[in-house]
């Protein structure tokens, strides 16, 4: 079974975020990047299913900018056995993406597609879903626990209500939830192996697709800054200011 | 604009979440909205009637039972096409976030996702909406005739009540993918208000120790305010909470008008999901953390000394 994961560069999450001078952007001077912690976890997944005796090959795949080599040289150090980048320096919306990965799906034929279940740069939590209505494939979003037997995958989906598990056919797009797995720390060996790995690039014409960028980021602001309050000395004054002052009890 | 609603349902009942859906068609396109409600015997139907939506459209069949996206996203795309809509949208959950983005994939429409505004501009539709874990807002320039989109709950509020609507019976389309099939639903109820629309929600941090621990404080104090409960991430990452429970960046957004965060340390990704509450209050220990930042009443002090005096004064003076 060989398996494709996704992987996007965005900026590391714990970095700290602001707009640039003109507000058009974010300030980009100095951001630390890193794969997209949803991508690491569906990654993870993948290798795990490798190392179960489960999957035969794990390719990554990242659409972006040269820089992007990077991300994939990370994949790479975790364990994915060859990598894919599709290089553009254009700023594209969910549907491109979907597009440029069901171009690259259709090329690799591969048996199942991991993925994060949302980038968190722009946290739209789109591509996944569009690209299994694309490919007309069953989908699983949020998985917090994937099981593969005989050609079919019963997944846990994290719901607002709660749990649920469905079972779908593969081949079949799967979204990772940060509960799926912990992503390994990647072994000084793992760096070392990952630089005599294959990593591809070719280019969204490469593949015969033409994207068509509709949703635009024109403008990016801080939101409106909350006021620190009050220190209230006891349970006492704080019920007494809840109700009134705060009038919300 | 021409807008279709689909409502949250979860096959058999339709979900109060669809609301703030509603009440954005009201101010955006207050004449021509039509809402789509999908399952089996559907339930609860008349929660959508009153709102002066042109139709209120139900799709019932066996296959539509359970709220599989690769079901229901045809039956979407099929009606959206039918009524000619320009724009299709649903209040932002885990249901329509499954959804809607496989509908645009269907009708290769662009996409906003958790908008929280929306005008229209030189002919573009423009939309606001957080991003980096809520850390900044977003201005998106939307192109193209028609859009799908998920709406941020506590943006968009309550519809006004309205003009009655005729519900509808509507075919399911013929060609319903069965591929994926639906077993179970764990978790979830418990009794309590549903955390996304509950006016009070108390949320609880890594320090509860245990379930019970949590359900005990955390449990005990939501109830004494009849509010919802909440949690971290790390609380539910410690099996001290379940997953439903989380608010934050990948977690529920809630915007209630109190939310007590007791022993929660206030990371950006928690922040994401609450910091548009009317009222924060924070209750920890160390006086230097982040959530004093945003709360307008901080205590500090140590969770299990405060707690239950706190809970007692709230039932005894029956709030
Ligand atoms: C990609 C990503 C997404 C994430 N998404 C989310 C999300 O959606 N939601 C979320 O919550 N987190 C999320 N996180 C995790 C987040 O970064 C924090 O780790 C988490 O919110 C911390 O939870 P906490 O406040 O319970 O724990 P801690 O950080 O351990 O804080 C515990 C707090 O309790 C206080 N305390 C200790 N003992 C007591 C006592 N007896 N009485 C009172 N106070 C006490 C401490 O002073 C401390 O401030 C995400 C992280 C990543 C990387
Ligand atoms: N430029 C990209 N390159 C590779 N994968 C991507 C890219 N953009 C999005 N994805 C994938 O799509 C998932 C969902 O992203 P999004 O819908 O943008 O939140 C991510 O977790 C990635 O796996």
């Amino acid at each position: 079974m060989k398996i494709l994961v996704s992987v996007k560069r965005v900026p590391d999450p714990y970095a700290k975020i602001s707009p640039n001078a003109t507000g058009t952007d974010i300030n980009r001077d100095g951001l630390q990047m890193a794969v997209n912690p949803f991508d690491e976890i569906a990654l993870e997944e993948a290798i795990r299913l490798k190392e179960a005796g489960k999957a035969t090959e794990v390719v990554a795949v990242s659409i972006g900018g040269a820089e992007s080599q990077e991300q994939l040289r990370t994949a790479l150090a975790m364990g994915a056995d060859r990598a894919i980048l599709v290089q553009t320096d254009e700023t594209l919306d969910a549907p491109s993406v979907a597009k440029i990965l069901a171009a690259v799906y259709r090329r690799e034929q591969p048996h199942l597609m991991l993925m994060g279940k949302q980038a968190i740069d722009m946290d739209e939590n789109q591509v996944g879903q569009m690209l299994a209505a694309i490919l007309d494939l069953p989908q699983a979003t949020f998985a917090s626990k994937i099981t593969i037997e005989n050609g079919s995958a019963t997944v846990e989906r994290e719901t607002d209500n709660g749990i649920e598990t469905i079972r779908m056919p593969l081949p079949a797009i799967i979204t990772a939830d940060l509960r799926l797995n912990e992503p390994r720390y990647v072994a000084l060996t793992g760096i070392v192996r990952a630089r005599s790995k294959p990593l591809e690039t070719i280019t969204p014409a490469d593949l015969g697709v033409q994207t068509r960028t509709r949703v635009r980021l024109t403008q990016v602001e801080a939101p409106p800054a909350r006021k620190a309050g009050k220190r209230v000395s006891d349970v006492h004054e704080l019920v007494r200011l809840l109700r009134e002052e705060a009038r919300v009890i | 604009m021409k807008v279709l609603i689909v409502a949250e349902t979860d096959g058999g009942r339709v979900s109060e979440k669809t609301l703030p859906a509603i009440a954005f068609a009201q101010q955006k396109s207050p004449e021509t909205f039509t809402i789509l409600a999908i399952g089996d015997n559907l339930q609860g139907v008349e929660m959508l009637t009153g709102y002066g939506a042109q139709a209120v459209l139900t799709v019932n069949h066996p296959a539509l039972a359970k709220p599989l996206a690769e079901r229901y996203a045809p039956v979407v795309a099929h009606y959206a096409q039918q009524l000619g809509a320009d724009a299709i949208v649903a209040t932002t959950t885990t249901f329509s976030r499954d959804l809607l983005a496989r509908v645009a994939g269907l009708l290769d429409a662009p996409m906003l996702s958790d908008i929280t505004a929306l005008e229209s501009a030189n002919g573009k539709l423009v939309a606001k909406r957080p991003i980096y874990s809520a850390n900044l807002i977003g201005t998106f320039e939307v192109e193209g005739s028609h859009v799908v989109m998920t709406v941020r709950g506590p943006a968009w509020g309550k519809p006004e009540p309205k003009g009655a609507s005729p519900v509808q019976n509507a075919e399911a389309p013929a060609d319903i993918p069965t591929r994926s099939e639906w077993l179970s639903l764990q978790g979830g109820g418990g009794g309590r208000p549903d955390l996304t629309q509950a006016r009070v929600v108390v949320s609880g941090g890594r320090p509860l120790k245990d379930p019970e621990t949590f359900e005990k404080y955390i449990g005990g104090l939501a109830d004494a305010l009849g509010g919802a409960v909440g949690a971290t991430r790390a609380a539910v990452d410690s099996g001290i909470a379940p997953n439903e429970l989380q608010v934050g960046q990948t977690g529920k957004t809630v915007a209630p008008e109190l939310y007590i965060a007791v022993a929660v340390s206030g990371s950006v990704q928690h922040l994401a999901g609450m910091k548009d509450s009317k009222v924060i209050v924070a209750i920890n220990t160390d006086p230097e953390a982040p959530i004093f930042q945003v709360a307008d009443y901080g205590l500090v002090a140590d969770l299990y000394q405060v707690v239950p005096e706190l809970t007692e004064l709230l039932k005894n003076s029956g709030s």
